[in-house]
This record gives structure tokens, C-alpha cells and sequence, in this order.
């Protein structure tokens, strides 16, 4: 059995190099492609994975059939961890995976049941978000223009699902503001936690960009919220700006430049900078096992900017991925550069934090 | 006036967007779609819309909202076939279904009772579909109304089902649902993230025990081996009786009872966070304590099957509510359908009522209708699938056994699940063989995540509340909805423990000598304790203070019982055990060397893979404890597998693999 594989695989190899570097070598007509994500049917990985499988099967060459195969658990660690387990080798190609900040999160603050590298893998989308953060008016009017420091006083309630997931990114920008925010932890969803706020019992909340849009800025337009700040978006040269989706709002890091108790220098910034990175602009990612050749990627990375490339792409995805630039080729690998590699001395000043601030340590 | 001025012509509108011929036809795909997913055990709306999913994308949005709509508002309906006829729950929204209809079913009135649940399933599905239409435009105010405290009270109001549901021995009552409230709280607590009973080294456990495992274990392993030892027919009688008109008669006569269940339903549909598993516990514990006379739940009473089913039929239009209004999906069924929602160009939220009131008002239409599609077609194909128990009960068995190790499987997709199974279905064969209430185990494990999150955080947002103020924190935790329903609760209780002893919720139990039941006492004990000290030793209040009260009041319970025991004569109810005499004691097989059969099931899974472990098992059953020829053997057999392949095929699931898919790369299905 491992002779014939082997065989087949040297004489693939062989039709590879002869064909020259046609990128056209993976042809996968009449298969079934796998594109697992390790959460269950409910969430936003779950939106955006059904929204790239049809897709994506109309621009691989062959016209497979795309699946979306779920495999929760564990924190979404389980389908990582899985993922790890397979080669391209075995998999020809018709297995590949999507990770959230929810799987990098673990990764960057070493969970013990991370048992997945992020650099054997291939890379070949990313796609980021934001975030916006909005207040009741009453508290909105005490900052003055961009400068937090009115908040300082107030106590702050906030339903979150959990402290070391995508929220320790607004509670760790709130913190560095100087405000007292004290978190509900074990809410469900995001979609909850705007619930409490519209029902009054939280006064403080963000949401991802596309749930603002749909249900936020009803509020906003009700008189009944207003937005506080965005957590900003990257430029190429990887430097914090104003997140194009939402223009007219000022970023966090504005915001914490007009506050005197806030400092766009040092170890908090450096650690919220990087665990930003990681949960929003580089939020989702798609990849191929390990040991995928390049003409796969080279195969895959083309379907995708097929696919970004459909004239009716924008409009398309404008209700499911916001206005986020969706990156293939160089720019997803930077991406992930930037989203799974942290210095060490963040990782460390974010587990102390935890640690301190909530009690929660990962071991 | 001004509502009806909006909501007529919209609904006029939608009805005439429905009323064609194409949409028609997806609608019907969707009833068919779910009414086949409905029947099998374990399988919801959230495998059946799972599998409509990917062709959702570029499909005419009123198309796509009938299939979708079709498949989610009939597994309500068809999940009855399961309850009433092999005693499983079709799905979690039919736990309750199960009591009644399925002793109804042996005693040869599976036709009465079927017929009953589908005329109930109808009433309260056109319900749900009828305040639908009007909730849509005024429902803001009201789910907005209920914060934490008022969701905290709702799940006391579940828990207090337990009164009712208890047995004869209310102490062992409440000593079931904290074992059930402690199994629900292994693994990550929902606030810090501390470990209960689990531990990092077994992953299983960190995510915790999942509903669709529980389920079937508490119910379906018990019945299975149970019938299986007495090597019969499910239905006593021949005949399946020609109980259908008695059926719709039945629920006629019911109709109020039909009217306040359904309501019921609609209500906690509409309440965002409270899942639909429990809408059937609290629609049968209310059923019985409005019914005069009481004695014949448990034993096959038509009023516990109409109750149920006209809720959690209901319970689909309410639960669209929040889901189309807020975006705020009220189940995992839901979830998915705003997932498909957003495919076809709409985004669930405000503004989708706003802008796009015709289209929302397609969906109310195209639930009123898949109703009535799904109970006629139900009706219809009843008599050839209720023909099922007719059939030996062993031939049916290693299907059953083979469907819900599919099914568990499904939940997490690891070896964890068949062993949890039938670990817990272990925990199911001595709750029932004992008499602890198997209901009361599963109400407290439903409503353990809530009740700990929803107490967690409602005491965090009301001392905040109360530092701002005392009278604003007054406002906050003791709102009239809060008074109303904590004096709803109490009155339950009260009624509940009143009556109870009257109720057997699962049939009359001889009891015996002292020895098994003292040993599976101590056995809760130990687990109790156990847990309790587990959660002791955890440093953060929010992830412990939880299990450390239930658990106290368990091992109190407990204890109290054990005091009970040492004092009382063996023929104290006590002592319940089902060996002692009755159907169990005469059966022919022995409960050991039954399960057996099912645990090899199990093992050989694990060794072998899903696939080839069925063969071996499907071969050896047939023809050892079904003693069948070779020829009908091998029939058989390959009709199993032949019928798991093309399950999972079309769900594109995967099967258990064993140890050999370690070593040896299979194609699948064997994989």
C-alpha cells in the first residue's frame, strides 16, 4: 500500500515537472473538497465558511463539490489539533481548513490543548474584520471630543464570553483607558451581549463589524447607542489607521492618544497591538496541510482571487465579510505572520494580566 | 389599527409570493427533507438544515425560506413516530412525548396516540404560525423585558417540573436532578473556564456531555435493552388499533389543554436562551398538575402526549421571533437558519421586518403551511411505520442500537461519544430500575448550563445594580415579571409535591430486597461527593459556587435517603427495583449479557471502525440472539449497512473509526 503511494506520488511529481509550472496541476473534477472548520454550525466561522464553499467550488479547477465539515470542541483546539494530524500527502489536495482568532487565541497564550503549529501550515486566504465599541448617549457625552478620561468615574458593566477569547482585546483597550469595566462572563455570543446592553443591564459593548452594521446602527439611528471607537484596521506597512468600513468613527488608537492615561508605547500597547492583529485583521484564515506543494497553493491562492475577483464579489460579500480586504499570496502570509507570531514579552504581560485581573491561568 | 394597516397587505403580499407553483415545491421538499430527519432518533432541524445549507447560496430567497421553514417547522411533528413507537425521542423537543405515548403504543394504541400528537402538532404549529404574525410587529418590547433575573426565574420555573415529575419519593426526585444539574456542570465552567471533573488529558470531557448523548442514554439505551430482554413485539396487541379518529377526538376533547401548552410553547419560543428541550417538561408537568384525574400518567394517558406536542410545534413560530427580530437565534436550529437567512441576501435583524416585511411574512405563511403538509403526510404514512412495532423487537434492536451510536456519534465525532453513551445509558438502566426519576435527571442536566450562567450573572449585574442604588437595584432583580413567575414557581412546587405521590411518571415498580438499591445509592453518593470536593478545590468563586450548592443539596438529599433505607422495612418504596418482580424480573434474557451486546458494539467500534464493527455485530446478533437462517442473516445485515451508508452519505458524516484506521488508510465508509 505505502509502495503504490509512494509510486504514485514520484510519478505525479514527475508529470509535474514535465508539464513545466502549469499551476493547473491539482484537477479536481468529480471530487469532494472538505472545507472543515472547527466550530459547530452556529457561528460567524460557520457564516463565513458557507459563504466561501459555493463559491470556491465554481472557481477550483475541476468544479469540485465544496463541503463545509464542522468539527467543534475543545474551544475549536480539537479540529486544530486534527487538522495537524493530516498531510497533503493523504489528502490529494481535498482537505482544507479554516481558523478563527478563536484557534489562534489558544495558540498565542499556550493552552495546554493546542497541539497545532501554525508554521507547518499553507496559507493561502485571510480574511480580517473590526470592531466597534458603542455607549448609551448619557455616557457617550461624557468624553470630550476623543480624550476617555470622563469615563473614568463611571462603572461599567459589560457581558463578555470569556477572557481569553477575542474580548480580551476591547477589555484590555478599555483597561488601558483608565475605565472600570467589569466583564459578566459566560454570556453565548456576541449577539447576547448586545441584548443586554439594549436591555439596560450592560452599559458598554462592541460588536464585529458586520453584526454593527445590522444591528447596531438601527440602535445608533434610534438615538439609543453611540459609537465609542473602532479597533482600527492595518495598512500594508502593518501601522494601525482608521478602519475603512467605518470612516467617520475614530480608532482606539486615536483615542488612547488623546487620553493623558493612556500610552500608544510600552508593554500594554505592544501586547493589545499584537493580540488585535491576531482577532481581527487576521482573524479567519485558510489553509492546506502540511507539505502541500506550491502548485497546490499556487491552484487554491488562483481560485481565491477568482473568487475576490467576480465583479459581483463586493456585493456579494458585503453582508457577510463587511468591507475587509481579503488577501491571498504574499499579503495572507504576512497576515499570518502577524497573527500567530508574538513577542514573547506580550504573551507574558497578557497572561499576567489574565491572571491578575480575573484569576483565570491556563494550565 | 395602525399594525393592521401594515401587517394586511404584507401578509396578503407574502401569501401571494408563496402561492406559486415553484415555491410551493421547495416547500414540499422541505417537509419531506424534514419529516425524514425527524424520524430518525437523535437527528433535528439542525442536521436537516446542515444538509440544505450549501444549496442555499443563489436560490430565490422565498424558495429558500419555504425549504428551510418547511424542514424546521415539521420535526416536531414527525420526532413523535420515535417517541411513541420504540419509547426514544425523536429529537429533544419530544422527551416528554415519550412518557405517555409510548406505553400508549404498547398497549396496541400507537394509532390513538400517534394520531393525537399529530392533530396537537397541527393546533400548535398554525398557533405558533398565527401569534407569529402579530409578534412580529409588537414582540420588541417584550423580549427586551426579559433581562437576566427574568431568564433566571424561567429556569426555576423549568426546574420546579421536577416536583411533579419526582415519583413517589419526592427526596429521590430532587436527588436525580442534582445528579442531572452536576453532570451538566463537567467540564469548562461557562464563566472562568476552570475544570469540573475533567480534566486536560481527556479533551472529551472539557467541552462537557452533550444533550443528544443524555438523551439517548437516559431513555433510549433503558427502553431498548428492556424490550430487548423480553424478546416481544413493541405493541402487546396485534392490531395498532383503529384509534385515529379516537386520536383527533382525544385532542378535540383536550382542545383547551391543547390551547395553554401551545401557548406555553409560544412563550418560551419567544424567550432567547432557554433552548427548546425544555418546552415539553414544562408543557407535560403542566399537563398533569391541571388534570383532575391524575393516575394514569406515565401509564399511557392521551393528555401527556397532546400536551407536548402542542407546545413544542408552537415553540418553532415563537422561536422565530427573536431569531427574525433581533438576530438572536433562540435554539441551535435557529442559528443555522439566520446562517441561511444570510445566504439568500437577508440579514436577520430590524431592519429585515423594516424593509423586507413581505419576505418576513413568507416565512409565517410557509410554517402555517408546512403544518398542515407535515401532519397530513404523517397521518398518511403512518400505518406502514407504525406496522414497526409489530415487528419482533429483536430484529429491530440491533437497528435502534446501531441508529443511536450513529446518532451520539454525530454530537462530537469522537470515540468519547459511544463510550459516554453507554456510560450514561448504564446511569439510565439503574435510574430506571431503581425508580429515580429519569425526568427529573434530565431536566436538571438541561437546565445546568442556564441555571448556573443566568444565577452567575444575574448576581453579578445586581450588586452592580445595588452599588448604584438600593431602590434601582430592586428594580432590577424583583420586576413584576420576576415576582410573577417566582410565585408561579412556588405554587408549582407546592402543587407538584401535593400530587406527585399520585403520578408514576414511569409506570408502578415493585420493590425488592435491600442490598442493589442501598449499593446504587452509595454509588450517587460517591459521584456526589466526589464532584463536590472536585469543585472545592477550585480557586475562582464564579466557576464553583454552583456545583457546591447542588451538590450539597444532593448529598443531603442522599443522605437523608440513606437514613430512610437503614430505617425502613425492605418493602418500603425505598427499595424500588424493577428485578424484583414485574416485566423485567420474567423476562427471558438477563440484563448483563444483554448490554453486553451493545457494549461490544462499542468495542468493536473502537477496534475496528463503525462500519466493520456493525458487520461483525449485525452477523452475530441476528444469528445468536436472533437465532435467524444465513440467507435472512445476511438480508438483514446488509440492509443496516446499506442504510447507515447512505445516511451518512447524504449528511456527509463521517462514522467512528477504531484503532485499525490508525495503522491502516481505508477508503470510505470504512475510514
Amino acid at each position: 500500500m505505502f509502495n503504490k503511494k509512494t509510486a504514485l506520488a514520484a510519478s505525479m511529481a514527475l508529470a509535474c515537472a514535465m508539464s513545466g509550472a502549469a499551476a493547473s496541476a491539482l484537477d479536481l473534477s468529480g471530487e469532494t473538497v472538505e472545507f472543515v472548520i472547527p466550530f459547530s454550525e452556529t457561528g460567524g466561522s460557520a457564516k463565513w465558511a458557507n459563504f466561501y464553499a459555493p463559491l470556491l467550488s465554481e472557481a477550483l479547477p475541476g468544479k469540485p463539490t465544496v463541503v463545509v465539515k464542522y468539527m467543534p470542541g475543545a474551544g475549536s483546539t480539537k479540529g486544530a489539533n486534527w487538522f495537524q494530524d493530516q498531510s497533503y500527502e493523504d489528502t490529494e489536495g481535498k482537505v482544507i481548513f479554516g481558523s478563527s482568532g478563536s484557534t489562534q487565541f489558544p495558540y498565542l497564550l499556550e493552552d495546554p490543548r493546542v497541539k497545532y503549529e501554525y508554521a507547518d501550515w499553507n496559507v493561502v486566504l485571510a480574511s480580517g474584520t473590526g470592531g466597534v465599541a458603542f455607549l448609551p448617549p448619557d455616557l457617550a457625552g461624557k468624553m470630550d471630543g476623543l480624550d476617555a478620561t470622563g469615563l473614568q468615574g463611571t462603572d461599567f458593566i459589560w457581558g463578555s464570553q470569556g477572557a481569553t477569547r477575542l474580548d480580551l482585546v476591547p477589555l484590555l483597550a478599555w483597561q488601558m483607558l483608565g475605565m472600570s469595566v467589569e466583564p459578566v462572563f459566560g454570556i453565548k455570543g456576541r449577539g447576547d451581549g448586545r441584548l443586554m446592553f439594549e436591555r439596560g443591564e450592560a452599559n458598554i459593548d462592541y460588536q464585529t463589524s458586520a453584526a454593527y452594521l445590522d444591528n447596531v446602527v438601527p440602535l445608533v439611528e434610534a438615538g439609543q447607542a453611540v459609537p465609542m471607537m473602532t479597533w482600527g484596521a492595518l495598512d500594508e506597512n502593518g501601522n494601525i489607521v482608521r478602519d475603512p468600513t467605518f470612516p467617520d468613527i475614530p480608532s482606539f488608537k486615536e483615542v488612547c492618544e488623546a487620553t493623558p492615561a493612556c500610552e500608544t508605547s510600552g508593554d500594554a500597547w505592544e501586547a493589545w497591538k499584537a493580540f488585535f492583529i491576531a482577532g481581527f485583521p487576521a482573524q479567519k484564515m485558510i489553509f492546506l496541510p502540511k507539505g502541500a506543494p506550491q502548485d497546490a497553493i499556487d491552484t487554491y491562492t488562483k481560485a481565491f482571487n477568482d473568487v475576490i475577483a467576480r465583479p459581483d464579489f463586493k456585493e456579494l460579500s458585503e453582508a457577510t465579510l463587511g468591507d475587509y480586504p481579503q488577501m491571498t499570496g504574499a499579503p495572507a502570509k504576512v497576515m499570518l505572520d502577524l497573527g500567530t507570531k508574538v513577542p514573547a514579552s506580550a504573551k507574558a504581560f497578557v497572561k499576567t494580566w489574565l491572571h491578575d485581573a480575573y484569576g483565570v491561568s491556563l494550565n | 389599527m395602525d399594525l393592521f394597516a401594515t401587517a394586511l397587505p404584507a401578509l396578503q403580499e407574502a401569501f401571494a409570493l408563496i402561492l406559486q407553483p415553484q415555491q410551493i415545491m421547495y416547500l414540499m421538499l422541505g417537509v419531506l427533507l424534514g419529516l425524514s430527519v425527524g424520524v430518525f432518533p437523535g437527528l433535528g432541524g439542525i442536521a436537516g438544515l446542515s444538509l440544505v445549507l450549501p444549496f442555499m447560496f443563489g436560490m430565490d430567497p422565498v424558495s429558500g425560506l419555504a425549504l428551510m421553514v418547511g424542514l424546521v417547522a415539521v420535526v416536531p411533528t414527525s420526532d413523535t413516530f420515535a417517541s411513541v413507537l420504540m419509547g426514544i425521542p425523536g429529537s429533544s423537543a419530544s422527551q416528554a412525548t415519550v412518557l405517555d405515548g409510548f406505553p400508549m403504543a404498547r398497549k396496541g394504541e400507537a394509532a390513538r396516540a400517534l394520531s393525537a400528537a399529530f392533530a396537537s402538532s397541527l393546533f400548535g404549529g398554525l398557533f405558533g404560525a398565527a401569534v407569529l404574525t402579530c409578534f412580529i410587529l409588537i414582540a420588541r418590547p417584550l423580549v427586551l423585558a426579559f433581562g437576566t433575573p427574568e431568564m433566571l426565574a424561567i429556569t426555576l420555573l423549568g426546574l420546579s417540573m421536577v416536583a411533579i415529575l419526582a415519583g413517589r419519593l419526592p427526596l429521590k426526585g430532587v436527588a436525580a436532578a442534582c445528579l442531572g444539574l452536576l453532570v451538566g456542570t463537567i467540564g469548562e465552567a461557562g464563566a472562568g473556564g476552570s475544570l469540573r471533573m475533567a480534566t486536560y488529558d481527556i479533551p472529551y470531557l472539557i467541552d462537557g456531555v452533550k444533550l443528544v448523548v443524555v438523551g439517548l442514554g437516559i431513555f433510549a439505551v433503558p427502553e431498548i435493552i428492556s424490550l430487548l430482554r423480553q424478546d416481544q413485539s413493541i405493541a402487546r396487541g396485534s392490531k395498532l388499533g383503529a384509534g385515529w379518529t379516537q386520536g383527533v377526538r382525544d385532542w378535540f376533547e383536550n382542545i383547551w389543554l391543547s390551547v395553554r401548552c401551545a401557548t406555553i410553547g409560544v412563550i418560551v419560543g419567544v424567550i432567547p436562551g432557554l433552548g427548546g428541550s425544555v418546552v415539553d417538561w414544562i408543557a407535560y408537568g403542566h399537563t398533569i398538575q391541571t388534570a383532575k384525574d391524575k393516575s394514569k400518567f406515565g401509564s399511557g394517558d392521551v393528555r401527556g402526549v397532546v400536551g407536548p406536542e402542542s407546545s413544542n410545534n408552537a415553540k418553532e413560530g415563537g422561536g422565530l421571533v427573536p431569531t427574525l427580530i433581533f438576530g438572536i437565534p433562540g435554539s441551535g436550529s435557529m442559528a443555522i437558519f439566520i446562517g441561511g437567512l444570510g445566504l439568500l441576501g437577508f440579514n436577520a435583524g430590524p431592519q429585515l421586518i423594516q424593509n423586507d416585511l413581505n419576505v418576513t411574512y413568507t416565512v409565517v405563511w410557509s410554517l402555517a403551511l408546512a403544518n398542515v403538509f407535515g401532519a397530513g403526510l404523517c397521518i398518511a404514512l403512518s400505518n406502514p411505520i407504525a406496522r414497526i412495532t409489530t415487528i419482533r423487537f429483536t430484529l429491530l434492536a440491533p437497528f435502534l442500537f446501531m441508529m443511536i451510536a450513529f446518532a451520539a456519534f454525530q454530537s462530537r465525532q469522537s470515540l468519547g461519544d459511544l463510550i459516554s453513551l453507554f456510560a450514561i445509558g448504564l446511569v439510565g438502566i439503574f435510574l430506571r430500575r431503581f425508580d429515580w426519576s429519569r425526568p427529573a435527571f434530565l431536566i436538571g442536566f438541561v437546565l445546568s448550563n442556564q441555571a448556573e450562567n443566568f444565577s452567575n450573572n444575574a448576581h453579578q449585574i445586581a450588586s452592580f445594580q445595588f452599588r448604584r442604588g438600593l431602590e434601582q437595584g430592586l428594580n432590577y432583580v424583583a420586576s413584576p415579571i420576576v415576582l410573577g413567575i417566582l410565585a408561579l414557581t412556588v405554587v408549582s412546587v407546592v402543587l407538584g409535591i401535593r400530587q406527585s405521590k399520585m403520578i408514576r411518571s414511569e409506570g408502578e415498580v415493585v420493590h425488592g430486597h435491600k442490598r442493589a438499591p442501598l449499593i446504587f445509592l452509595l454509588a450517587i453518593l460517591a459521584y456526589m461527593v466526589t464532584a463536590w470536593v472536585n469543585a472545592a478545590l477550585i480557586d475562582l468563586t464564579s466557576d464553583k459556587i454552583f456545583p457546591l450548592t447542588v451538590g450539597t443539596v444532593g448529598i443531603v438529599a442522599t443522605l437523608l435517603l440513606l437514613i430512610r433505607m437503614i430505617r425502613a422495612p425492605e418493602d418500603d418504596p425505598v427499595f424500588a427495583d424493577r428485578e424484583a418482580g414485574g416485566e423485567d424480573a420474567a423476562a427471558p434474557h438477563g440484563l448483563w449479557s444483554t448490554l453486553a451486546w451493545f457494549g461490544a458494539l462499542l468495542v468493536l467500534s473502537s477496534l475496528l471502525g463503525f462500519i466493520l464493527a456493525l458487520l461483525v455485530f449485525l452477523i452475530g446478533f441476528f444469528r445468536i440472539r436472533g437465532q435467524l437462517s444465513w440467507a435472512r442473516t445476511l438480508l438483514f445485515t446488509a440492509a443496516g449497512i446499506g442504510g447507515m451508508c447512505f445516511l451518512a452519505g447524504t449528511l456527509n458524516r463521517d462514522f467512528p473509526p477504531g484503532l485499525l484506521q490508525e495503522f491502516v488508510k481505508l477508503p470510505w465508509p470504512l475510514k
